[in-house]
């Protein structure tokens, strides 16, 4: 189903339809920042009650779908902000990262990266191309993931990001460029094979 | 002369603020020398394309849904029934 079509229905106030109007929406939005089906499921009944509880402060000159994805986006902030407080995240950042095996003692590749030789217009038109994407960010160890997808898919500022996550800036940027090296790597395996 | 590991450290970095001069010329001088951190530059930039790219389609409603997931049957009835139960409570 085409999601322009939604956005062309009047609005409709009753909530027992928001499930079947906005409810793959809103959970695919969500699958695609923490890339877990339960959590992913789970904000989209968080945010859909949030939105009953608080629906006489819905001003209607926004849309509808606006409106619940402004809520939806809060939620995924407090998930990661919670989880990541949860876990520790000492290896991810220490030295020993798996990441620092990218390069040899003398800070040299030590699997160099093979010339991926494409059109980028041609590329990002293929769906396979999309899936391998989501695979990788899949495979990303929890504080990287979170961190790349705060940065790269919610395009929050780099500051904002600390924030959510309560990183320094420097921590940040090693958990974003350990994150980008390991998903150069893995689509270049699962993509180009 | 920077390493391959400092370059792309450098590069990464890049992506987030700029680079004072000093290290952009080091970065150059590098990248001039060493395909392999070129290669990973050109692609790092490419992934940071089909992101955006990706987060404009999404907000146009025009990712292939076919091949997206969707929410399972069970959670589709288990929120609306949830829906249903907050609702009630209200009017009570």
């Amino acid at each position: 189903m085409d999601d322009r079509r939604e956005e062309t229905k009047a609005p409709s106030t009753d909530p027992e339809t928001w499930v079947e109007s906005y409810g793959d929406y809103l959970f695919r939005y969500a699958w695609h920042r923490v890339q877990n089906r339960d959590v992913a499921e789970d904000l989209v009944q968080e945010t859909l009650l949030a939105a009953l509880r608080t629906r006489d402060g819905f001003e209607a000159r926004s849309s509808e779908k606006t409106w619940l994805l402004s809520i939806m986006r809060h939620k995924i902030i407090d998930y990661i902000r919670k989880a990541g407080r949860e876990r520790s995240m000492d290896n991810e950042l220490s030295p020993d990262d798996i990441s620092e095996e990218f390069f040899d003692e003398k800070g040299m590749w030590a699997v160099k990266p093979s010339c991926w030789d494409t059109d980028p217009g041609k590329v990002l038109e293929k769906k396979e191309f999309w899936e391998k994407l989501m695979d990788c960010m899949a495979e990303l160890p929890k504080k990287m993931a979170q961190a790349f997808s705060l940065r790269e898919i919610e395009q929050m500022d780099s500051e904002e990001v600390s924030q959510v996550l309560e990183v320094s800036s420097n921590n940040l940027g090693v958990l974003l460029y350990r994150a980008r090296l390991r998903l150069r790597r893995c689509l270049e395996v699962k993509w180009l094979g | 002369m920077l390493s391959c590991r400092e370059t792309t450290q450098l590069i990464s970095e890049s992506l987030e603020r700029k680079l004072a001069l000093r290290q952009r010329m080091a970065v150059g001088a590098h990248l001039l020398m060493c395909r392999f951190c070129s290669r990973f530059r050109k692609q790092l930039f490419f992934m940071e394309k089909a992101l955006s790219l990706f987060v404009e389609k999404e907000k146009e409603g025009k990712l292939p849904v076919d091949r997206e997931p969707s929410l399972s049957p069970e959670a589709r009835e288990r929120i609306k029934l949830s829906i249903r139960q907050e609702s009630n409570s209200h009017e009570q």
